[in-house]
């Protein structure tokens, strides 16, 4: 019965929709169109089932840390602090005046902003350490990086055509490169696509 | 102590000298901002001009796809092309695919109502967030008000005023993607290349690079990116509310780009000295 239940039946429903939905998109007849809409709703529907799942298992995580003296405290502060926003935003709401709002602008929005930001000291640090010109690619690299840091400064400004310069670094060279990244990416989930839809691929479903 | 020495000692310099000459290199250009004059890059100028030249009553969505992490870059930039819609008569329409991002966009809006007197569900129509991502998108494409059965403020959208005319992808300008992810790649693959609309990003500046080839493909109309274009557009939005005698100006993200601009040559300057010390260390082995 579970292999029924874990395996044939979720490669089953993966393998019908998949060939439904591929079919889908080339036919533009009413019942494709219902198709198409119907299986909007359910995504939708699923996208924000998954919340409930995040919840529980962030609970669950949390809790069983509460009995490790080493995390208990962050574990502790982390689910108070959940607790608190959910019951404040439900109480109060979330409007632009509600404390709700106030919490989020007040203290999510600099704690996160301040650990993000906290990156320029290590890159400034990681950069006159490690950034070293050690050949031609490294020289390359370098000066391709000055104009570029140099480049994106209000500074340059001051410099005749700089903007278009690095405008041309930009989207000539880099978008070069990028793009043969991105057609080779392309080319593999449309691989791994074709081969999930017809269970070539199972490891999502425990291999 | 020789020259040669001293390059040699600094390039081995504690980290934590390099963190305290970074931070007042910062800290600086906050307290006395020295005011470096803003030049529009290409790329912010056609989406500016695109908005500008909007017809008054056009609708624009502005997806808050960011969260307070990326906030510093890309919410100046938000909070700017809200209030340029507003300035020119172009109806913002706000939402997220990042549930995060919900509440720095009403933070923009709370903003525009109160330097620009910009009246919600008139001025401004604010959605909120709907889970699902790349599924939003291509919903929003079949019929907003079925995705979105009521605003973030609880009301129903088929009874906002402002989006009375507003069905899909075919009543909106512009979809401007505001972002520190991949997200604006979604937009373009799904809602530009499904449906048409004209799509733009709006960007960190470490993540600028990997939208160009949307540019070219003519999948984004233009790109802001990172600090310099959220200063850049904060200073033309400026400019129009000193034309329109509103005053209130906006100087953050001008601002922050004064200290990010001091912060960078800093980094140039590092780069230089590490690798002065590095040839220098070389040639006495």
């Amino acid at each position: 019965m579970r292999p029924l239940l874990e395996k044939k039946i979720p490669l089953a429903l993966v393998f019908i929709i998949g060939i439904i939905m591929t079919l889908q998109y080339f036919v533009p007849h009413p019942i494709s169109q219902t198709i198409y809409d119907n299986s909007l709703m359910w995504d939708r529907a699923i996208a924000s089932m998954a919340y409930i799942m995040a919840i529980v298992s962030f609970l669950r995580f949390h809790s069983r840390r509460l009995k490790d003296k080493n995390y208990a405290p962050y574990s502790l502060v982390a689910i108070l602090s959940f607790a608190a926003m959910v019951l404040i935003g439900f109480i109060g709401g979330t409007g632009s005046d509600s404390l709700f709002q106030k919490m989020y602008n007040n203290m999510m929005v600099p704690l996160q902003a301040t650990t993000f930001s906290l990156l320029a000291f290590y890159m400034s640090s990681a950069a006159y350490r490690a950034f070293r010109i050690r050949g031609v690619e490294a020289t390359v690299l370098m000066i391709t990086a000055f104009i570029i840091i140099f480049g994106t400064t209000t500074i340059g400004n001051y410099v005749p055509k700089m903007n278009e310069i690095v405008e041309w670094i930009m989207a000539v060279p880099n978008l070069a490169s990028k793009r043969g990244i991105m057609i080779g990416v392309g080319l593999g989930v449309v691989a791994t696509s074709i081969k999930i839809i017809l269970g070539i691929e199972r490891n999502w479903v425990g291999g | 102590m020789s020259v040669r020495d001293f390059f040699i000692k600094l390039s081995k310099i504690d980290r934590k000298y390099i963190y305290l000459v970074i931070l007042i290199g910062l800290i600086i250009p906050l307290i006395f901002p020295p005011h470096f004059p803003q030049k529009m890059s290409p790329q912010v100028k056609r989406v500016f001009e695109y908005i500008d030249t909007l017809p008054k009553g056009s609708y624009v969505i502005l997806s808050a796809d960011y969260d307070p992490s990326v906030a510093p870059e890309v919410h100046p930039m938000y909070k700017a092309v809200v209030k340029h819609c507003i300035l020119r008569g172009v109806i913002p329409i706000g939402m997220t695919l990042g549930v995060q991002g919900a509440g720095l966009a009403l933070d923009a809006f709370t903003e525009a109502e109160r330097v620009l007197g910009a009246r919600r569900d008139t001025d401004y129509v604010f959605l909120g967030y709907q889970a699902g991502g790349a599924v939003v998108i291509l919903g929003l494409g079949e019929d907003i008000k079925s995705v979105y059965k009521t605003d973030y403020f609880g009301t129903k959208t088929t009874d906002i005023y402002a989006l009375k005319p507003v069905k899909n992808y075919r009543d909106i300008a512009l979809v401007i993607s505001f972002s520190g992810s991949a997200i604006p790649a979604t937009w373009a693959v799904y809602a530009y290349t499904k449906y048409g609309v004209k799509v733009a990003a709006a960007v960190t500046g470490v993540s600028a690079g990997d939208f160009y080839p949307y540019i070219q493909a003519g999948q984004f109309i233009g790109m802001l990116a990172g600090m310099k274009a959220a200063a850049e557009y904060e200073d033309a939005v400026n400019r129009i509310l000193k034309e329109k005698g509103i005053g209130k100006f906006s100087t953050s993200a001008i601002r922050m780009m004064d200290a990010n601009s001091i912060g960078q040559l800093l980094i140039i300057l590092f780069i230089i000295i590490g690798n002065i010390g590095y040839f220098l260390s070389r040639r006495r082995k």
